[in-house]
């Protein structure tokens, strides 16, 4: 699985993949019925009109023309370029303040049992709440709300959702991983008379770090989700989530550019998981898989 | 000048209570001395309590009744000041740490200055003949060297007393029997007392002065064997006549223990779950 | 056993309480307003205002997950079954799988509703079975490619035939392991339902009644139905586990 070898297979197998995708995209097109296939009035397979389903290249080319006719617009990739960056920045805070929370909680958790039992449930139910769908109670904080110096700005209210969604994962993962020394290491540091903190800081942070890395990509990745979705809420300036939405608004007439901004959405994701991944590559040592004597 | 015993155990009994019937009676008012400096093992069937009595010393468990006395401190006065080292069945090295990480652990955790606690590692990998592979990782290791680095890290502060809960166990004869000569040879430097549990009699006999012999079901001190092999316990000491006849003492000694892990007792009454090898 | 059960319930239940009571006295002393955070007296009763538009958006939003759920949870299973089977199969869709995982599917919402026309319940269905697609399919692969050595070694020694050891031993061992898929997949399925209409197309389901109130600064309602959508993500996670005991009872470990 590693080595350059490796590496490039992937990267060749994940090309082919989107070939293939692209082949079955233009495929459809070419033999499915334009106006779709029902079944029992039910819609089972898209449109095939030019308008329904632009064609790639059509897509790639729109790319590259201006947003609209007004003088001085930039090419439509440079504007969704600079959304994608802002709320990747957006995204970033949110998976902070979501990492900082979910791991507090996970110390709190471990060291209190009883928290635990309280807490968890309370936790995967948090998840159940579609606290998305709150992403425009929590906007309307905006402009009002002060916390000292600081107003209360729209990007704030979706760092706070992407932030809500990615503690959960985080703080699982790394509960896990606090918990899962076994009773050999926990006893040896109770021979040493070791507490509580020195046993975190020696024992049960670094055995955390196989559980937190898969929780902290998966937090990226609900971050991300997190942020394009309450972008839309909130109709934050700026942001890709807002483009999606301007763009998918004239899809009618210029269905081709409402592509762009998703295809940059999933670029940003792509791009967070693979930041984590880079910041694994740092604490390789901490992940040598335990081998028993 | 007295010198303070190492271990003194006066009537301990530990009950593990059931949620539903009756609990179980690990030891039961166990009496045992361990002088400065001797090597004592315990040994027995599955169940005997010679872990649980081990885990007291240690003040991994407390005692339900009776005391523990680790050289005239309580138990856990005695681990909280260190007083003694331990060495588990598997090795329990952190796989994120090198070998002389892993030596360090202890002197780290108790704030040694590194000056100090470099010198004392170099000191401890040559003692247990590891010097060179100081920035290997567990995972490279095989399970002797492992248990050699295990070791290296119980006596990383020095400690008076020893204690050891089969950490041979998951190894290979050749390679028990070469850490046994090992083991012996550090004892013997170090002058500390030594608390070894295992279930192997040639095993206890070679390293010890005394075999303690017990019964499971309630656990119990059945014999206590002098093993009079001397100081120098060499390779040779194995195929000698003076060491055949001691496992043979213990041997009938665990004869006389009543039938260990089944209610079946062997025709000629051996006690089972016990290495007769 | 039964005090054990009790001893678990009682700190969440304990803790909920807890927390509804502070909640409804910090909003009535802080004067805090609506806005904010409605008190759950508020909450309640428009709750009980809005009831039956509750339920109509509550059977629009639950059978798009459901649907979408039943749909991507068939296709995964069916594609990790194959992807367990033939490798290249499996190497074409990690990549895909992969991507899937850290990229929002809700963003295609807006084509998808192009595509199928703006009248159409299929672009939240869709969007809801890819998102159900990536948990089954990583867990279920997992699952079927877990044999145990010890049952495997057993297996050949009888010289059963692919199929029997697909029977006996395979698909068995994978269960526990479709059904974390699914649990995980339920919940995922209510939310992007939900969170499917904010991106236009049909607007008929929870999505569209939360955020119609909140844009008429009616709080106390949007959160009525906010909580409808919390009691929808916890009836489909109980019928997922309900699910589960069934199918596990039979096939006892």
């Amino acid at each position: 699985m590693s080595g350059t070898g490796g590496t490039l297979r992937r990267i060749a197998l994940g090309a082919l993949a989107l070939v293939l995708l692209a082949a079955i995209w233009e495929g459809y097109k070419a033999v499915g019925p334009a106006g779709g296939v029902d079944l029992a009035g039910l819609q089972l397979l898209p449109r095939t009109t030019d308008l329904a389903m632009p064609h790639i290249h059509e897509m790639i080319a729109r790319a590259l023309e201006p947003v609209n006719s007004s003088a001085g617009s930039a090419p439509v990739w440079t504007s969704v370029l600079l959304a994608a960056l802002s709320s990747l920045g957006t995204a970033s805070v949110g998976l902070l303040l979501g990492a900082v929370v979910g791991i507090t909680l996970a110390l709190v958790m471990q060291r209190l049992p009883i928290a635990e039992t309280a807490m968890l449930p309370w936790l995967v139910l948090s998840q159940t709440v579609p606290l998305i769908a709150l992403a425009p109670l929590i906007v309307s904080w905006g402009g009002r709300v002060q916390i000292g110096a600081l107003e209360w700005e729209r990007w704030m209210s979706v760092a706070v959702i992407a932030a809500y969604l990615a503690f959960f994962p985080i703080a699982i993962g790394a509960l896990r991983g606090l918990q899962s020394p076994d009773r050999n290491h926990t006893e040896l540091f109770h021979s040493y008379a070791a507490g509580w903190w020195r046993t975190l800081l020696y024992l049960r942070l670094p055995a955390s770090v196989p559980y937190l890395l898969p929780a902290l990509r998966l937090g990226a990745a609900s971050a991300i989700i997190g942020t394009v979705v309450a972008e839309v809420s909130t109709g934050a300036k700026g942001g890709i989530g807002r483009l999606i939405i301007e763009y998918a608004q004239s899809g009618s007439s210029d269905p081709a550019k409402a592509y762009s901004p998703i295809a940059a959405a999933v670029l940003m994701g792509l791009a967070a998981a693979g930041i984590v991944a880079l910041a694994g590559l740092g604490v390789k040592r901490y992940r040598r898989n335990e081998v028993t004597a | 000048m007295t010198t303070l015993d190492a271990v003194h155990v006066n009537q301990a009994t530990k009950r593990f209570e059931a949620k539903k019937g009756d609990g179980v009676t690990a030891l039961d008012e166990v009496n045992l001395t361990i002088r400065a400096g001797e090597f004592v093992s315990l040994i027995g069937p599955s169940g005997c309590g010679k872990s649980t009595l081990l885990r007291l010393i240690a003040d991994l468990d407390q005692p339900t009744a009776g005391s523990v006395t680790v050289f005239g401190k309580t138990a856990r006065q005695a681990r909280l000041d260190q007083d003694y080292g331990i060495a588990f069945q598997s090795a329990g090295l952190l796989p994120w740490r090198t070998v002389a990480a892993n030596i360090e652990l202890p002197l780290q955790l108790h704030r040694v200055a590194p000056a100090k606690r470099a010198l004392k590692v170099a000191e401890l990998m040559s003692l247990v003949g590891l010097a060179d592979f100081a920035e290997s990782f567990p995972d490279q290791l095989s399970g002797g060297m492992q248990q050699r680095v295990a070791i290296a890290r119980s006596l990383a502060e020095s400690p008076e007393l020893l204690l050891m809960d089969e950490p041979f166990g998951a190894l290979d004869e050749m390679t028990r029997e070469r850490m046994q000569t090992e083991l012996v040879r550090i004892c013997a430097e170090t002058g500390a007392a030594v608390v070894f549990v295992t279930h192997s009699i040639p095993e206890a006999v070679f390293l010890s002065d005394r075999v303690v012999v017990m019964s499971p079901r309630p656990g119990r001190i059945v014999a206590i064997v002098d093993v009079a092999l001397g100081e120098a316990r060499g390779e040779m000491l194995r195929e000698e006549e003076g060491f055949f006849d001691s496992v043979t003492e213990v041997r009938e000694a665990l004869h006389r223990v009543p039938g260990g892990a089944g209610e079946t007792v062997r025709p000629d009454g051996a006690a089972r779950g016990v290495d007769l090898r | 056993m039964r005090s054990l059960a009790l001893r678990s319930a009682l700190p969440p239940v304990v803790l909920g309480v807890l927390v509804l009571v502070a909640w409804q006295l910090v909003v009535e002393l802080g004067d805090i307003q609506p806005y904010l955070l409605p008190a759950p007296t508020a909450i309640l009763t428009q709750l009980v205002l809005v009831l039956p538009v509750l339920w109509a958006a509550l059977l629009a939003t639950g059978s798009n997950a459901l649907i979408g759920l039943v749909a991507g949870a068939v296709l995964a299973i069916g594609m990790a079954l194959l992807a367990s089977r033939l490798g290249f199969i499996d190497e074409l869709l990690t990549p895909i799988v992969a991507a899937v995982a850290v990229v929002p599917i809700v963003a295609l919402a807006p084509v998808l509703t192009t595509m199928y026309g703006a009248t159409s319940e299929t672009p939240r269905r869709v969007i809801v079975a890819i998102v159900v697609f990536v948990p089954v399919f990583i867990n279920t692969l997992r699952g079927l490619r877990q044999v145990r050595p010890v049952h495997r070694d057993l297996m050949r020694a009888y010289a059963a035939t692919n199929w029997q050891v697909s029977r006996t031993v395979t698909i068995p061992g994978a269960l526990p392991y479709v059904f974390t898929g699914l649990n995980i997949a339920s919940s995922l399925a209510v939310i992007s339902a939900i969170v499917a209409e904010y991106f236009g197309g049909l607007q008929n389901g929870l999505g569209s009644r939360i955020t119609s109130a909140a844009a008429n600064s009616a709080y106390p309602r949007a959160w009525a139905y906010v909580f409808g959508a919390i009691l929808l993500g916890v009836v489909f996670y109980l019928g997922t586990l309900a699910i589960e005991r069934a199918v596990s009872r039979r096939t006892a470990r």
